[in-house]
């Protein structure tokens, strides 16, 4: 029996939502641009879905979908949309997607309801301390929290931590900081001839990183989706 | 109870049976009652080095099996009364080894032994497992390359996670490092590392140092241990290094170039 050549399969990808109180082609090509104009180039291509859940009348979709493609982004459809908006998304050969479940909207916030306030969700777990060596072939991992090494990670070795990294020693394993998505998270070495470094699955590897860095103790960030280095002392 | 110490490196051709020999004998040397256990199943090498290839008639996979006792297959060496060899089999592989036998055989070895010297072979598959499973302390061989660093930097991962005194949560093992094949003239030009790169690297403490020499090869092939060869300058360093394992303060040599005189110049050594 041959194999189907096609298949379907339900994925999850991230996507940018664009949230907007006017929905006219010139107020958003002006604000668009603007956006752009911060970051040039990070967007290029990017896959976009417009919310219009506080949209009041009926936009022109096919007009928005030009103003897309001349600013190279990529209009893939709307959310939030009731039956009328929908049907006008669907004529202007855009998909009305489910409103993002858990994130941000253009709404107000409603009052929210006295309760206690919420613990701090940042750290989940205690930090992980090791005192020694992480030799080749070695792996450590720690869930949501900080890695911190008294020793040298060795080629070949592997620490990856949902939290920040920091290693009083050599790194000359690869170090993955921010495993979680955190791209706040930070990688510290006294002795910096990686592997590979990475943040929030940003990352370098040590072709990349010959240079006036090499060997020095160095702290590690990402900065608007790019990393950066910078010595430590 | 004996001390069991194992030579390992991760890398194959290093010098693990030329140390063990060397280590083992001099150790008899200084007294002790010593045996060495060839942990190569498969690729019996030890027997050579030793000189005892001839008087193989059991081996520690009989043992291990019960085909033979302990008595049958230790092989005593001709030159040292205190110094015997536990040969591996030819025939098998390292699958016949498991960890209740080598267990129950290093038990009884330990009970009349002083030291309990183990081969391991290359790699870091079973066989060199149970080389170091049981180990007191290890003697990590290393040349001054940088593959064969890196998988001693392997082995000693597997020396502080998988061994017995890992899983216990015992004290850990003793790791000793032992440069071999070591040529100053190499390293001056920067052909080679220098001990000062690989402690950099690995890290523990530096046992001794072990200079590339024509002695090791001869001694190899003529089956006598090459700390026997007194008068070599890799014997020299054997020397120096049992001593320092059984504690003694000796200086490290063979770690400069040896400044050549007139007549050295002229006709070569």
């Amino acid at each position: 029996m041959s194999e189907p050549s096609i298949e379907l399969k339900g994925s999850l990808f991230p996507l940018s939502v664009l949230y907007c109180q006017d929905f006219s082609v010139a107020a958003l090509r002006l604000e668009l641009s603007n956006k752009l104009a911060q970051a040039p180039g990070f967007f290029t291509q990017a896959p976009v879905v417009i919310s219009v859940e506080n949209c009041t009348q009926t936009p022109d979709f096919a007009a928005i979908k030009q103003l897309f493609t001349e600013l190279q982004l990529v209009l893939v459809g709307v959310c939030g949309a009731d039956s009328t908006l929908k049907k006008a998304a669907h004529a202007a050969g855009l998909a009305a997607l489910q409103p993002p479940k858990a994130g941000k909207t253009a709404e107000p916030a409603k009052p929210a309801a006295p309760v206690a306030p919420a613990a701090p969700t940042v750290i989940t777990a205690d930090n992980k301390t090791i005192d020694g060596n992480i030799r080749s072939g070695q792996q450590i991992y720690v869930k949501g929290a900080d890695l911190i090494i008294r020793g040298t990670v060795g080629a070949g070795a592997e620490v990856i931590a949902d939290g920040n990294i920091h290693i009083y020693g050599a790194l000359r394993g690869k170090a993955i900081a921010g495993a979680g998505g955190d791209a706040s998270k930070k990688i510290y070495c006294y002795n910096m001839q990686p592997e590979l470094i990475s943040i929030a699955g940003n990352y370098w590897l040590s072709d990349t990183l010959q240079g006036d860095y090499w060997g020095k103790p160095v702290c590690i960030g990402l900065q608007d989706g790019q990393l950066m280095l910078a010595e430590l002392f | 109870m004996a001390k069991i110490i194992v030579v390992t490196s991760g890398k194959g051709g290093v010098g693990k049976t030329t140390t063990s020999a060397a280590i083992g004998t001099g150790l008899a040397l200084k007294g002790h009652k010593t045996v060495i256990v060839d942990f190569d199943i498969g690729l019996r090498n030890l027997d050579l080095i030793m000189g005892c290839e001839r008087r193989v008639v059991y081996d520690f996979v009989n043992v291990i099996n019960g085909e033979a006792n302990l008595k049958q297959a230790l092989i005593k060496d001709k030159r040292l009364d205190n110094l015997f060899i536990l040969p591996a089999s030819q025939t098998r592989d390292k699958e016949a080894l498991h960890k209740e036998g080598v267990e129950r055989v290093l038990n009884e070895l330990s009970d009349e032994f002083d030291f309990i010297i183990c081969d391991s072979p290359a790699g870091i598959e079973s066989g060199a497992m149970m080389a170091l499973y049981f180990a007191d302390e290890a003697i990590v061989v290393t040349n001054p390359e940088v593959s064969s660093v890196r998988d001693s930097d392997r082995i000693l991962g597997m020396l502080s996670s998988k061994s017995r005194r890992a899983e216990q949560g015992l004290p850990g093992i003793k790791e000793h490092l032992l440069l071999t094949r070591y040529n100053p003239e190499r390293v001056q030009k920067g052909e080679m590392l220098s001990v000062d790169d690989v402690n950099d690297i690995l890290a523990i403490k530096l046992l001794g140092v072990i200079p590339e020499s024509q002695a090791v090869l001869n001694a190899s092939n003529s089956g006598q241990p090459v700390i026997l060869d007194a008068e070599s300058d890799a014997g020299q360093a054997y020397l120096d290094t049992v001593a320092r394992l059984t504690g003694d303060t000796v200086p490290f040599r063979f770690l400069n170039v040896e400044k050549k005189g007139l007549l050295k110049r002229i006709f070569g050594g």
